[in-house]
This record gives C-alpha cells, structure tokens and sequence, in this order.
C-alpha cells in the first residue's frame, strides 16, 4: 500500500518536474558553423521566452559520430546533409521520422523538397526536410589562372604546385566525373564503382606532383588563396563567395562536369526531448527576413522558393559572376551513399595520401 | 576492534576516488576499446567477433607503413629533443643564477600557453611561402624567389620538437639539479676531460631524466594529431590521422578502435625496448625524477 | 733557479677576488714532500678558494702555484697531478667501487689487466680487499672516505687535497678517521693538504698548520708552536680555549710586565712571539684554561711560587666532562673565568664556594688590540 503510494508520488513528481521543465525548454542544436549566427538566435528567443538555444558546430561526420555514440540522444535538432541520412539512419538508427503537418512545408522550393523527402525516406516515413543548399566546385583566380573550366584542370602541369584540394570524397567524385564516369549511378554496383575508385586514385596520385598542399579547413584554403600561393582549388562556393568579397578575381567555377550540390537539411534525432522547439526552429529560419540573416551567415542559398532574391547583395553578386542558368541545371546533388561506400572511399583516401607523389 | 575497522574505512574512502578514476577512465575504457576492436561488421547493425581488424592492418601495408613512419618519426622527434633539450636543462640546473632560472623555465613553458590549433598556425604563418622566413630572406637578399618551408616532414618535426621540448628539460632539470657539482669537478680532478665527464658521469647520473624525458616525449609524440595534420605536407600520414579517419570519416569505429590498440601496443613495446636497452625500469625513472 | 724538488707544493704570492671581495690576499708556503699539512680557518677565510686554485678548478689573479717545482698555472684540473678528496666525497653513485678507483687510471689510458692489478692493490692497502664488486650506496661511512682515497691515491698524485671530507661523519667515526687518515698518509707517504675549520682534526694529525683568517696566513707552525707560541691574538684566540682580557700595559721592559685589565685587574704578563710591548698599549691577554689553578680560598696559602697572578672569586659552575672537566668562576669584578679542574668525585669544588685562581706570567699570552699593532 505505503509502496504504492509513493510510486505514485514519485511518478507525479516526475511528470511535474517535467511539465514545469517544459516551460523552460532548451533546444539543443547539433549544426554547422556560422549555421547557428547570434542575431537568429536572440530573435528566437525573443519571440520564444520559453525556449533557450544551444548550439554545438560540427561537420557531417561528426554529427554521425556524435549521434551513433549516444543512440541519437544529446541533442533536438541536427542538420546533416542529404546524402548522409539514409545509411546512417539505417545503420545506426539515429533519427526518428518528422511530423510533416508541423513544417511549413509551402514555403520550400518543391524541386530541393521532393528530392530531399526521396532521398531520405525509410518505410514510407520521411526523416528530413531541406535547409539550405550549396556546391562544390572549383575556385580560380582568374587573373593568374584563367583557363580552369575542369576538375581534371587542377592537375594541369601549367599550375604547378599552384593548386589544392582537400583529400575528401568530394574530390574523388569530381573526379570521377571528369574522367567521364557517373560515380552516383555506380553506387548500385559497388565492384563498378571500385574499379572508378581505382582510376581515379591512379590519376590523383598522379596529379599530386601537382599539389601544393591538401587544405583541411576554409581558413587555410582562403589564406593560400589570398596570398597568392595557389591559383586554383577545389572549394566550397561559400567560401569562394567570402573571397570573391575580397579580391573580386577570385571566382566559384562550375566545373564542366556540373558542380557538386549538397543540401543540408533538417533531421531531428531518435532521443531529442525538445520536438516542438525543434519544429519552431525549422519554420523560423525558413521565414524570408530571416533567410536573409541566415544567408548572409553562411553563404549558402536557402531552399525557399526565391531564395536568391533573399541573399545579400554581395553574395548575390558572387553567384551571379559565378553560375549561369546552365550551371544551375547541370547540378549534379550528391546521392545517397550505400552502406560500405564510405568505408571504401576511405581506403582510396588513404592510398592518396600514402603513395609518394611529389 | 572498532577503531580497526573504522580506520580501514578511511583508507577505502580515500583510496576510493583514485580507484574510481582508475577504473572508470582508464581501465574501462579501454577494456571497452579492446571489445569494439574485436568485433567485425558483417552488415548493417549485425556484427561478429574476430581478428578481422587487426587482419585488416597486416594485410595493408599503407596502414603498418603508416606506423612504422609514425614511430620512426617519433623517435627522431624524441632523440632531437633529447639533443637540444640537454644542454638548455644542463644550462638551467648548473649554470644559470636563481632568477635566470626562472626565466629559463618560464621561456620553456610559453609553447604550452596557447593552444596546439594556435601553435600549429604560430607555424604556418612563420614558415609559408609567403610567410615571415621566406619573406625575411627575400628581404635579405639572401633567396631571389618565395621559398615554402611548409608541408613537408622537416617542418613535422620542428613543430612537435618545439612542442615537447619542456617535456624533455622538466624531469632532465630535476635529476641534474640532485648532482652534486663536485660530481663533475671530481670527474676533472681524477683525470676526465669534458667528454669523458659527460659521458661516464654526467650522462649516467640523468639516465632516469633522460629515460623519463624520452617516455613522455615519445607517447605524446606518437600520440599527437594536430601539429602533424595541419604542418604536414600531401604525403605526411599520421597514425593518429588514420584512427581518426576509421572513426569519423569512415564510420568504421571497429577498426578505429584495433588501431587505437595498436597504437597503444606498438608504444609500449619501444618503450619496453628503451628501457631495457638503456638498463633503467620504469620504477626507477618515474621514482628519480 | 732555486727550486728543489724538496717542496712538493710552493704558492707564491697568490692571489684571488670574487668581484669586490678578497678571498686570498696573498698567500705564500711551501709544503716539504711527504707531510701532512693542514689549512686551519674559520668558514669564509679563503680556505676552500685557495684549495681550488690548487686544483685548477679556480686561476689566481696573481701570483704562482709549483707543483714538484712546476708552474701550474693554466694548467687544466685534468692535467695536474693533484688529487682531491670532496667535502661530500663526490663517489660515483652510478659506478661500484671498482669502477670508481678505475675511473682515473681509465682517463689516463691505462691498460685493463693492469688496471685491475693497481685497483686490488689500493684496495689491499685501504685494508678494504673484498668491496670491489660493491655498490657504493651499500658501504659504511668509514668505507666510503677510504674508498675516496683510494681513487686518488691510485693516480700516484704528487699532493692530496682534503677538503674537510670529516664533516659530514658522525663523532665516533670521525675520531677514528683521524687516525686512520694520518696512518693511510704515512703508508703512502703523499703530501696531504687538509683543508678543515676544525682545530682538533688539524692538531692531531699535522706536521705543519697553517693558520688562515680573511684570505691571509697568520701563522704556519707545528702544532705545539701554535698552540703554545701563537704569534697573533687571532691564531691564540682560535688555536685552543682561552680566557681573554683586554686591558692597557702599565709597565713594561719590553718582553714582560703589567698590564691592568679594563675590568681592572692587574695582572703580569709575558709578551707574545718575542714582541716588545711599549707602556701605554692597549693590549689583549690570552690565558688558557688548563694553566689556571684553582684553589678553595682556605687551601690558598700552599700555592706554587711561579703562580705570580692571582684572583680571587665564587664558583659559579661546574661543567662536567670526564677527564676535561671545566670549573667557572665568578671573579670580584663579575666577569667568568674558565679554568680546568680535575674532578675525582669526593671533596670537589661546588658552586659557591670562594676560591682562588692562580696562573703563571709566562702563560699569561700578550698581544698588541687589534688595530693598534
């Protein structure tokens, strides 16, 4: 009887103890740098009292790890890119399904949201909505260098040691690519896509005579980029927008081939206690004035319908110099990587890194 | 019989927390790692227990090349430490007044003040192509064109040289500040010049510094993953770099962890080589200086 | 060149300052080969600088260093033939004992078989034979002092410095170590130069003792002539106990007469080191404490006739120490007289009791005050 009762007690405790937590909600942000800029976050907050932001940066790889070491607990709210949520959902069962009717799903581009809501849907649930997007491509200075159209241009003996690259999958796609492979339709046959792997290991081995340095964070690639140490490289088009504010040689070039588009999206993790702010947040920063914020933040161009209208000037200038309508249709999105993909793009990686070039 | 009793209590309870720490940071940890390194990945969410991963880094020469260079590359940090540190610690506990001493040790100390990220950049700045050095020579007119010291295993070893090098003087300082001077004057007075001092006296009466020195200094070298990764050129592998890689890139946290193992025994085993090699114990080194 | 080969050590004249302060002012004596001789002085007298200059390991400003009648100067410590024995002994703790005795000879490039022939032999005479294999931290005191002989003695040096290797051992041990040490150089018959501040370890083991205060010698002698002729109240004040007075001579004839203390007693005295003291000068008076006779006041008439001072005063205190027992006398004017006493157990004096003390002029030491000389 006692034992019951204080069971009982203990229980309405508890539930008090979390209806009164709930008014003082935390939403934990598990997001990229500068995804998470100060200014959105006390807008937030001020219009939600209840709910306090904390945001840890991170990268696709760690957000998995972080997660996969938790079982998907430690925080709401994650922001992976597309083409990193189905193996892991599947392999590590981190994210749990979204409540579409809680997302205001009008306001996004239907293109990025079809393609997101295909790329990630388990057993007919759908597991993220789209953020913002952006590519991967090359980054010239075109007074020194004006002639890189390509991926394989980085390997041109003309610029040599005067270019880089970082030593991550995104160069051996690119690669691929150049060399006139569809590495993304080779991920249903993975013998297919090793023997692509082997060749473009080949001719990056090869070419890394031709490399001064593999860059591993924007910072270093922008201050051998600045200072003229290199030409050319492989980059990211937000921070070749950044740099194109300093130095308007500087340019994002859409390789031949299409540029790389990844699309950071949405996922809320499998143990996140914080749902509903999650959702807050999600249809926050999808709101025009606050696009803008965001954009300026990051460089990277919301999947909003107008999006491009939202950027600041100067980044609208830098997309403009650098995309034409034509690039933007030869986008090739990143797909979704099967389970082992990775592992063997790692030991490729490291065949790269190993082999004595120059 | 009470009193017995309750002074065993406060011996458990302050031994407890020592214990705790041991077992919870140190020993579970890795009892953990050695599971996670044993098991294979066969396919999504199904795993078995084996020696596959450690099959995985025989049959790879990329990975035990990869090692051996750490290692060897460790070692050569280790031994310049050891050559530049022993004269500074030399200098510090026999030469040097009181104040100047301080300052000395305190000079040692500034590398440690910022961060290994800050160092490392500290580097970059200093030695590129369009840096401080190569600018400076131009200036002088000593080169006619930019020089790039960056990127290369040259640049690899200043930086974790310059790293570990209070690591190195601290516990050389301590064993060399217990020696008696007239030690050394003796080592003259019987008849020894400088070398034969330094090499029958000086040297034997540190071994314990040196040997601890050369522990520590090697274990964080080895162990080290920024300095390497960030001054390191297109063919400098790290094996630290290569654990992370099975970690975090490649989701492979079974071969991350038998790597880590690996780490773990391929260091302890130089270590073991040292000592034995050098004639000293660990007791004897740890308990000296 | 008068140099002969008899003085196994001449200084001459040396010198040497540490910035503003003179350590050696000066310092001139030859050592006769085959002596034990001693360098006496309180802490801070010059003593261990004048040591290490011999060595080599500091160079005199001025002056010259012989060795067998060769200059040493700029001579490197390795390259001299003197041999020295450190305070704390400076034994290689990461060696045996073996291997410390072989230390030099392996410096000097000597063959391995006869090394092993010259280290059996030290050891054979340090009456050590079996300690070879020994480590040094499992030897006795007593065994480590020798041992540090006989790693120099092994080199054969012309001259064996010491640089108050007594110190550190305990009172027992260090007793007999004086002994063995002055046997240990009569065996070997090298010229040991013991560097100490303590009187009795000087005493009882030197031919020679040579004096040191504030960089300079103030006197080098047997040890008989400094303790019984001290030349200066320095070497009389510091060379045995002594009871001192300060007072002004008031009649002399030269080598001898009165002097009045400032305490105001007269008392007759003999001048010190065949000096003439003038009437008028203020002088120091040493008597030592074992030439004062100390007679109950009811005893006093049966006194010896050479006993030409006396004083009269209380037992204050008696110090009880065997055969050097010590009785303190308050004397009519209040300052303390020491004066030894043998003490037998029945009838001795006991504090209170009025008594006379009695010395004789010649033991009566008198010098010219400091300063005034």
């Amino acid at each position: 009887m006692s034992i019951k009762t204080t069971v009982a007690g203990l229980l309405a405790a508890t539930m008090l103890a979390g209806a009164s937590s709930a008014h003082a909600e935390t939403l934990r942000l598990l997001t990229w740098g500068s995804y998470a800029p100060e200014e959105l976050i006390q807008k937030f907050e001020a219009e939600y009292p209840d709910i306090d932001v904390e945001v840890t940066f991170s990268n696709n790889e760690e957000m998995i790890a972080k997660l996969r070491a938790t079982g998907g607990a430690g925080f709401d709210l994650a922001q992976p890119s597309h083409d990193r949520i189905y193996a892991a959902q599947l392999e590590y069962n981190i994210y749990k399904p979204l409540d579409l009717s809680k997302i205001n799903t009008d306001v996004m581009q239907p293109k990025l949201l079809d393609g997101v809501k295909a790329n990630t849907t388990i057993d007919g649930e759908v597991y993220a909505v789209p953020h913002q997007w952006g590519t991967s491509g090359l980054m010239a200075d075109k007074s020194k260098a004006p002639d890189v159209k390509g991926w394989g241009d980085l390997c041109d003996p003309k610029y040599k040691g005067k270019t880089s690259m970082r030593l991550k999958r995104t160069i051996l796609l690119g690669t691929a690519f150049a060399m006139g492979d569809n590495p993304f339709e080779a991920y249903s046959d993975l013998e297919k896509y090793q023997s692509i792997l082997d060749k473009v290991a080949d001719k990056l081995i090869a070419c890394k005579d031709n490399i001064k340095a593999y860059w591993n964070s924007g910072d270093d690639l922008s201050a051998m980029m600045l200072s003229g140490e290199i030409v050319a490289s492989e980059t990211w088009d937000s921070t070749a927008y950044k740099l194109y504010a300093q130095n308007k040689n500087i340019v994002f070039v859409p390789p031949a081939t299409g540029a790389l588009a990844w699309i950071d999206t949405f996922a809320i993790p499998r143990k996140g206690k914080a749902d509903d702010a999650a959702y807050k947040w999600i249809n926050f920063v999808l709101r025009p004035e606050n696009v803008s914020i965001m954009s300026a933040s990051t460089g990277a161009i919301a999947s909003v319908k107008g999006a491009k209208d939202l950027l600041p000037a100067d980044k609208k200038a830098a997309v403009n110099a650098a995309f034409t309508d034509a690039d933007i249709d030869n986008l090739k999105f990143f797909a979704n990587i099967p389970p082992g993909v990775e592992d063997m793009e790692g030991r490729t990686l490291e065949k790269i890194k190993a082999a004595t070039g120059g | 019989m009470l009193q017995k009793d309750f002074r065993r209590l406060a011996l458990i309870l302050l031994f407890a927390p020592f214990a705790l720490w041991i077992i919870l940071l140190i020993l579970l940890p890795h009892i953990g790692m050695i599971a996670l390194s044993l098991r294979e990945k066969v396919a999504p969410r199904v795993y078995e227990y084996g020696f596959a991963n450690y099959m995985d880094f025989l049959n790879e020469p990329i990975y035990w090349n990869t090692l051996l260079r750490t290692g060897s590359m460790s070692l050569l940090v280790t031994a310049l430490a050891l050559l530049i540190g022993f004269p500074v610690a030399y200098y510090i506990a026999k030469l040097a007044g009181n104040r100047t001493r301080g300052a000395l040790f305190l000079l040692c100390l500034i590398p440690l003040w910022v961060s290994d990220l800050i160092r490392a950049y500290g580097w970059i700045l200093l030695l590129r192509e369009t840096g401080v050095l190569s600018s400076f020579l131009q200036w002088a007119g000593i080169v006619d064109h930019p020089i790039e010291f960056l990127y290369n295993d040259v640049t690899v070893v200043i930086g974790l040289v310059y790293t570990v090098m209070l690591f190195m003087i601290v516990p050389l300082v301590s064993t060399l500040d217990g020696m008696d001077n007239s030690m050394i004057e003796a080592g003259y007075n019987l008849g020894g010049n400088g070398f034969t001092v330094l090499r029958r006296i000086i040297i034997p009466y540190a071994m314990p510094g040196i040997v601890s020195g050369c522990i520590v200094v090697f274990m964080l070298t080895a162990g080290s993953y920024l300095t390497p990764i960030l001054l390191g050129g297109k063919n400098s592998s790290w094996f630290t770099e290569q654990i992370y890689n099975q970690f975090i890139s490649r989701f492979n946290w079974e071969a991350g962890a038998a790597f880590g193992i690996l780490l773990l025994l391929f260091t302890s085993i130089v270590i073991w080589l040292g000592l034995k090699l050098s004639g000293q114990t660990l007791a004897n080194t740890v308990a000296k200086s | 060149m008068t140099n002969t080969p008899t003085y196994d050590l001449e200084c001459i004249d040396i010198a040497k300052s540490f910035g503003a302060v003179r350590a050696v002012k000066g310092v001139s004596f030859n050592i006769p080969s085959g002596s034990f001789f001693s360098i006496l002085g309180p802490s801070g007298c010059g003593k261990t600088t004048l040591m290490r200059m011999i060595a080599g390991f500091e160079e005199p400003a001025s002056g010259d260093i012989r060795i067998k009648g060769r200059s040493v100067l700029g001579t490197p410590p390795n390259k001299r033939n003197v041999k020295m024995v450190f305070q704390h002994l400076a034994l290689f703790p990461m060696m045996n004992v073996f291997e410390n005795i072989a230390y030099g000879l392996r410096c000097n490039g000597v063959k391995n078989a006869e090394i092993k022939a010259k280290v059996h032999d030290v050891l054979e005479r340090i009456a050590l034979p079996d300690v070879a294999e020994r480590e040094i931290h499992q030897l006795s005191g007593g065994q480590k002092q020798r041992i540090a002989i006989a790693r120099c003695m092994v080199l054969d040096p012309d001259v064996l410095l010491l640089d108050e290797p007594l110190g550190a051992l305990d009172l027992k041990l260090r007793e007999a170590m004086k002994i063995e040490l002055k046997q240990l150089q009569h065996q070997f018959n090298t010229t040991f130069i013991y560097i100490t501040h303590d009187q009795s370890e000087a005493l009882v083991m030197s031919d020679h003792v040579a004096i040191m205060n504030q960089g300079l010698f103030e006197q080098i002698g047997t040890p008989q002539e400094l303790y019984h002729h001290p030349e200066t109240a320095f070497v009389a004040g510091f060379v045995g106990d002594s009871n001192r007075w300060s007072g002004k001579v008031k009649a002399s004839d030269g080598s001898g007469g009165t002097v009045e203390t400032d305490q105001g007693l007269q008392m007759v005295f003999t001048a010190a080191g065949g000096r003439t003291i003038a009437e008028g000068t203020a002088v120091e008076v040493f008597v030592r404490p074992e030439f004062i006779h100390t007679v109950r006041r009811t005893e006093a008439d049966g006194v010896p006739g050479e006993a030409d001072n006396r004083m009269d005063g209380v037992v204050d205190s008696l110090l009880f120490n065997g055969a050097n027992s010590r009785v303190l006398v308050r004397s009519s004017r209040g300052e303390l007289i020491e004066a030894d006493v043998t003490l037998t157990g029945h009838g001795d004096l006991k504090p209170g009791e009025e008594v006379c003390l009695f010395w004789s002029s010649r033991q009566a030491m008198c010098f010219p005050s400091e300063g005034s000389a």
